[in-house]
């Protein structure tokens, strides 16, 4: 068994977020994070890895300063990385990524025992549609939203965190499962793992490695091959200051109705 | 001379800065109060490898040099001046002279434990009588068959009452002055071995510092560290060693508080401008973490030397002086410049300039490391 984790560097929105004045996200000028659903896709990996022994694999798709992304995680204690770049590949949308990332996983190779991970959705498109149409190009079941994560003799059983409740859906491997940050917190890399991750192997795969790739077709992919325009870009308006009331007693209650009469929700 | 740090330490320092502020922030003010001692940190730090940072992995350490472990003590000083000590004296003042001095079965026996956190260390130089002037030993060891057999006390330890393995000087042969010195491997459940008083203190409250009796105290033959007569290079070499890691603790105080008086200038209004416009605040800050620059570069290359095996008795003496006086002094500063809100504990500031105060005086007094500097001047 191993498991791939396909995760992404993105913006740190956390801070100050820079704008351009067309309205898209300056990336340059931010500093960059590994995506938060992504860490804990990982560190999904690596428990199963604790438990069962299996090898973890992370790929990622970008620039070759990504490299940095996949030595983190390496040294968390995955154990090999492979960064998809190429300029071939650069201004994807999500339909172009997912077919390149895909085609990647697809060279790595998926075992029948596999499990293929990803975040739910990043922090700077927040589509959660690149986990999905992974699963679609490469036909395997998938399981979105997880916030357990369970394996037994080949079968996977999922937690899905849904808004208004849970659902608890099994499959069989290889499939993939897109995780939410609330599915653990990510271990701290260690002096020993950190020490070790310029030892483990990073693998470039570029446009001429992944070119005869069933998955590949040269005109979907890259900007010109992504099917998304972005029509309008805009920083929505800042909503007001909350207010918080405390107290589990009749003035406290008396006082919300109050509030809530006064803007005629009640 | 390369200033730059190698791509692994660029890590470790972000790994180490992330993990002193999401896991040892949080509980500095409350262990601080409490006076408590952090075992839920001092697990973690043990399993990530930060309680044997520069140690072979072969022995359960991390692996990392000793510049990254200054930058450890820097990064957790930042925030919690009790938790680096607590690192320093394990790391330099325990591990280190049992990797260094020992012999390969004693490191066997107690380093895999030791570096990974199941097992705190201490050391035991330090008597009633004893402080600077470490010839004037007390605590005899007699050997006896196969054991020694010591009696005597230790006062003012770090991590004692919470430490299991200690390594303790004691006198061989009374008549030899500093030559008749030697170290020992003691635990805690040795026969005679106890812990008395611990100490009440105005800084780094949430470390133990304790009394340790030793009343007959069985320890066996094979416990002794290095040779008979051996223990006062043992100690002083250790100390060298030990000096590095409270400079680094020193540096992080200082660098913690400048970046909580930045914060806070800039949030503080007075006259209808942030305090942090006027140029006095600015000049200030300005000259303490220009100081405070100064005491990082004496300190990395007191490590630099000491990772590459060259003497650097000097440098760490010259390190341990310039980085602790100026904790002392940029912690006060940083507390007036917060005003009456920095003599409260609602804020760091006042915490961090008491916990600056002993980094003048332990592992060799500011009065100590003049004298090591004076006499590589050769002005004696």
């Amino acid at each position: 068994m191993k498991i791939i984790v396909c995760i992404k560097q993105v913006p740190d929105t956390s801070g100050k977020v820079a704008v351009n004045e067309d309205g898209t996200l300056n990336r340059a000028s931010m500093p960059v994070i590994t995506n938060h659903d992504d860490k804990s896709a990982v560190e999904a990996g690596l428990r199963l890895k604790d438990k069962y022994g299996c090898r973890v694999v992370v790929v990622t798709m970008g620039p070759a300063a990504a490299e940095s992304m996949l030595r983190d995680m390496l040294a968390m204690g995955a154990d090999e990385a492979y960064l998809i770049s190429d300029r071939a590949f650069g201004g994807s949308d999500t339909f172009a990524t997912s077919q390149i990332v895909a085609a990647g996983v697809s060279r790595i190779g998926v075992d029948p025992d596999d499990i293929i991970l990803c975040g739910r959705q990043a922090i700077d498109g927040d589509t959660a549609q690149v986990g999905p149409q992974i699963a679609e190009k490469l036909d395997l079941p998938q399981i979105t939203y997880a916030g357990d994560i369970a394996v037994e003799d080949g079968v996977v059983t999922v937690r899905r965190m849904l808004e208004d409740g849970y659902m608890t859906v099994k499959a069989h491997t290889p499939c993939l499962i897109t995780c939410i940050k609330e599915l653990n917190p990510p271990r701290y890399a260690s002096i020993a793992g950190i020490m070790e991750c310029y030892s483990k192997p990073v693998t470039v795969l570029t446009y001429e490695d992944l070119k005869d790739e069933p998955l590949i077709e040269p005109d979907t992919i890259g900007l010109k091959g992504s099917p998304t325009n972005i029509a309008k870009s805009f920083t929505p308006p800042l909503k007001g200051e909350g207010v918080m009331l405390e107290g589990a007693d009749k003035n406290t209650v008396a006082d919300l109705v109050a509030r809530l009469g006064a803007k005629h929700i009640l | 001379m390369d200033f730059r740090l190698t791509k692994e330490q660029q890590m470790l320092r972000q790994m180490f800065r992330e993990f002193a502020q999401n896991e040892i922030k949080p509980l500095a003010a409350e262990v601080d109060e409490e006076e408590r001692f952090p075992w839920e940190t001092v697990k973690k730090l043990g399993e990530l490898g930060m309680l044997g940072a520069y140690f072979p992995k072969e022995y359960g350490g991390g692996g990392a040099d000793v510049i990254a472990y200054a930058m450890l003590v820097e990064e957790i000083g930042k925030v919690c001046g009790t938790t680096s000590i607590i690192v320093s004296s394990h790391t330099s003042l325990c591990c280190a002279p049992i990797y260094e001095f020992g012999t390969e079965e004693q490191r066997r026996r107690y380093l895999p434990d030791l570096l990974t956190g199941r097992r705190v260390g201490a050391f035991g130089l330090t008597e009633p009588s004893a402080g600077t002037d470490a010839s004037s030993l007390e605590t005899a060891a007699v050997l006896d068959g196969d054991h020694y057999i010591l009696n005597g006390s230790k006062i003012f330890i770090t991590n004692g009452g919470a430490a299991s393995t200690y390594v303790i000087f004691a006198m061989t042969d009374k008549s030899r002055g500093h030559r008749g010195i030697s170290a020992f491997i003691v635990e805690r459940d040795f026969p005679g071995f106890s812990i008395g008083r611990e100490e009440k203190k105005m800084g780094i409250r949430g470390s133990s510092t304790a009394e340790l009796v030793m009343t007959d105290c069985i320890v066996p033959k094979e416990n002794l560290l290095g040779r008979e007569g051996q223990g006062f290079k043992i100690a002083l070499h250790t100390l060298d060693g030990g000096r590095i890691g409270v400079a680094s603790q020193a540096l992080g105080l200082g660098e913690g508080a400048i970046d909580e008086a930045i914060a806070y200038t800039k949030e503080r209004v007075q006259f209808g401008k942030r305090i942090s416009q006027f140029q006095w605040t600015q000049f200030q800050l300005a000259d303490m973490a220009t100081k405070m620059q100064a005491a990082q570069y004496l300190v990395y290359a007191a490590a630099d030397a000491k990772q590459n095996g060259l003497d650097y008795s000097l440098q760490a003496a010259m390190a341990k002086l310039f980085a602790s006086e100026a904790a002392s002094d940029v912690t006060r500063r940083c507390v007036q410049l917060f005003g009456g809100y920095g003599f409260t504990r609602e804020y760091p500031v006042e915490r961090m300039m008491r916990d600056a105060k002993i980094t003048e005086i332990y592992e060799g007094t500011s009065e100590a490391q003049r004298m090591v500097i004076a006499k590589y001047l050769g002005v004696n």
